[in-house]
């Protein structure tokens, strides 16, 4: 079945439930920022998530209290400094514990390739020595049949729902997406469901040098959201928001300033628009 | 930059910018680089628009051979898949690029490091109830041991440089001579640490890094004080040769404005 054109609102709605496993997928470019602020507006609890690289919107979720759990390889604000929300939930179980689950990039790389494949587990060279594999029950050895080289197993991921950001969406429901992609196209591959976020509908593509097709038969939603992406970005429709990476520092690092923020940017505004309204105007008052 | 290059006296530098420039330097001829984020990023392009133009830059967002005229406050900066000659999937650029031996260098930062090179990136403290949390592993387990070799760099420090790390995020050098001659396989392993005061280096058959420069003006007893394990001093100590203007220049002219320095 092809995919089907909803707004934000309707697609969180329908396929984003409590207690479900959620992969919302980027590598620094094309992060579904809006997805995430309405899965807090909807107030989901008790969700797995799962992310090469949370971010910012993932500390957001965390310490609005939608998580259970997070499997992921490296949580950071590159370049500006730690997620404080979810530091506060790993070394003071604030708003509630956090169960974490983590691996390497190459080994969450591995866990996407082999889920998206259709396979139980991947394989690979890593791990050798570590603390992690020396701790983690998703990390074992297998040998080689073959040569008898000793390799590292991780299992695949079960995943509910994989929500990212693409550029574009044709009048069929294709989604492409170019410049960096990271490991978008094994998140959709690897979900039961999948929500594509676009700039815009397009008759039809223009190709891109590296660029990234999903057919419409592998999506579920199609979801029109210029902008989307904020702070993070889409290549050729927006530059990445550095100054907001670098304000996030100290939104988050109080509880207090952080709800507050959350409740006036989030919270109380009904959708993407709205929110990037309410920027704005804070960004205003700050001038007087 | 003519003008600059004959001024007659040298410019003054910090710290951080001898640490930049002298990482900087360990990049050569056309070697292929994996480069971590922060000062290994602000380190390789600093190279590659200086003596080493020849070099690739590869970054784990997927982008081989970038070409980044500025410093990017990411690893998924724009700057990076615009200049690149190719952009590929993160599952592809650990599988096919990283773990099939393409890289020749590995360039890490760390927040913890032994005397064998092994890396903590992940607590402080207890596993299940840090004092500090930290990122996470990212791609320094397998940079590690897939590289040809590895450059790490970070600031010097006793909370840095420390006796026992906290937690093995990345394996540095095996104890065990069976590990380590598998490893060697596919790998040197860390090689060489550049910090703000020293430069220490690998030596095979102590299994340790020893101290084998110093930064203008630091006495061997500073870096004793700041590592928390006795630190062996190379028969050969050296100088380090100060930076020069033009490397000075070239990394003030893409570090302006850059919100990641300190």
């Amino acid at each position: 079945m092809n995919a089907r054109e909803l707004t934000l609102c309707e697609a969180v709605a329908e396929f984003v439930h409590d207690g479900d496993t959620v992969a919302l997928e980027g590598f620094t470019h094309l992060i579904p920022f809006a997805a995430g602020h309405e899965i807090i507006r909807q107030e989901r609890r008790d969700l797995t998530l799962v992310r090469m690289t949370p971010d910012i919107i993932y500390d957001q979720l965390i310490g609005m209290g939608c998580v259970k759990k997070l499997i992921f390889s490296w949580a950071g604000n590159p370049g500006a400094g730690s997620l404080h929300r979810f530091r506060d939930a790993v070394e003071n179980s604030y708003p509630h514990p956090l169960e974490i689950e983590e691996h390497s990039h190459a080994g969450m790389a591995a866990r996407y390739q082999a889920t998206a494949s259709g396979l139980p587990f991947g394989v690979l060279r890593g791990y050798a020595g570590t603390d992690l594999s020396r701790l983690s029950p998703t990390i074992r050895w297998i040998t080689c049949p073959f040569t008898g080289e000793e390799l590292a197993a991780v299992p695949s991921l079960s995943i509910d729902v994989s929500v990212i950001c693409a550029q574009q969406a044709d009048r069929r429901g294709n989604v492409m997406m170019w410049g960096i992609t990271g490991v978008q196209k094994e998140a959709v591959l690897s979900a039961t469901r999948s929500v594509v976020l676009v700039e815009e509908v397009v008759e039809e593509f223009t190709p891109h040098v590296n660029g990234v097709v999903l057919p419409s038969w592998t999506i579920d939603a199609v979801v029109v959201v210029p902008g989307g992406s904020f702070p993070s970005y889409s290549e050729d429709y927006s530059e990445r928001a550095n100054d907001f990476y670098a304000q996030w520092e100290g939104i988050s690092r109080d509880r207090a300033t952080f709800d507050a923020w959350m409740t006036t940017h989030v919270l109380e505004t009904k959708n993407h628009e709205e929110f990037m309204a309410s920027l704005t105007v804070s960004l205003a008052s700050r001038h007087d | 930059m003519t003008e600059v290059s004959q001024l007659p006296t040298p410019l003054d530098w910090t710290s951080d910018e001898i640490m930049t420039v002298v990482a900087a330097r360990e990049l050569t001829g056309e070697m292929v680089c994996f480069v971590g984020i922060g000062l290994p990023s602000r380190a390789a392009i600093l190279a590659r628009s200086t003596h080493a133009p020849d070099v690739t830059l590869v970054y784990e967002s997927g982008c081989i051979g970038a070409k980044p005229d500025r410093l990017p406050p990411s690893i998924g900066d724009g700057v990076l898949s615009r200049t690149a000659d190719a952009v590929v999937s993160v599952p592809e650029i650990f599988s096919y690029w990283l773990q099939s031996g393409r890289i020749d260098v590995g360039f890490l930062g760390a927040a913890q490091v032994d005397k064998r090179g092994n890396i903590n990136t992940t607590v402080v403290g207890d596993y299940d109830r840090p004092s500090v949390r930290l990122p996470g592993a990212g791609g320094a387990p397998e940079i590690t041991t897939s590289c040809g070799q590895v450059i790490i760099t970070l600031r010097h420090s006793a909370r840095a440089f420390v006796e026992k790390l906290d937690f093995v995020t990345s394996v540095g050098h095996f104890e065990d001579e069976a590990l380590e001659r598998q490893r060697e396989k596919h790998g040197h392993g860390p090689q060489v640490i550049v910090t703000d005061l020293c430069v220490m280096r690998y030596q095979r058959e102590s299994r340790e890094f020893e101290l084998t420069s110093l930064h203008p003006g630091v006495q061997i007893e500073d870096v004793l004080a700041q590592t928390g394990w006795p630190v062996i001093v190379s028969d050969d100590l050296q100088e380090t040769a100060p930076p020069s203007n033009e490397e000075l220049v070239a990394l003030r002219g893409f570090t302006e404005g850059d919100q990641a320095s300190r």
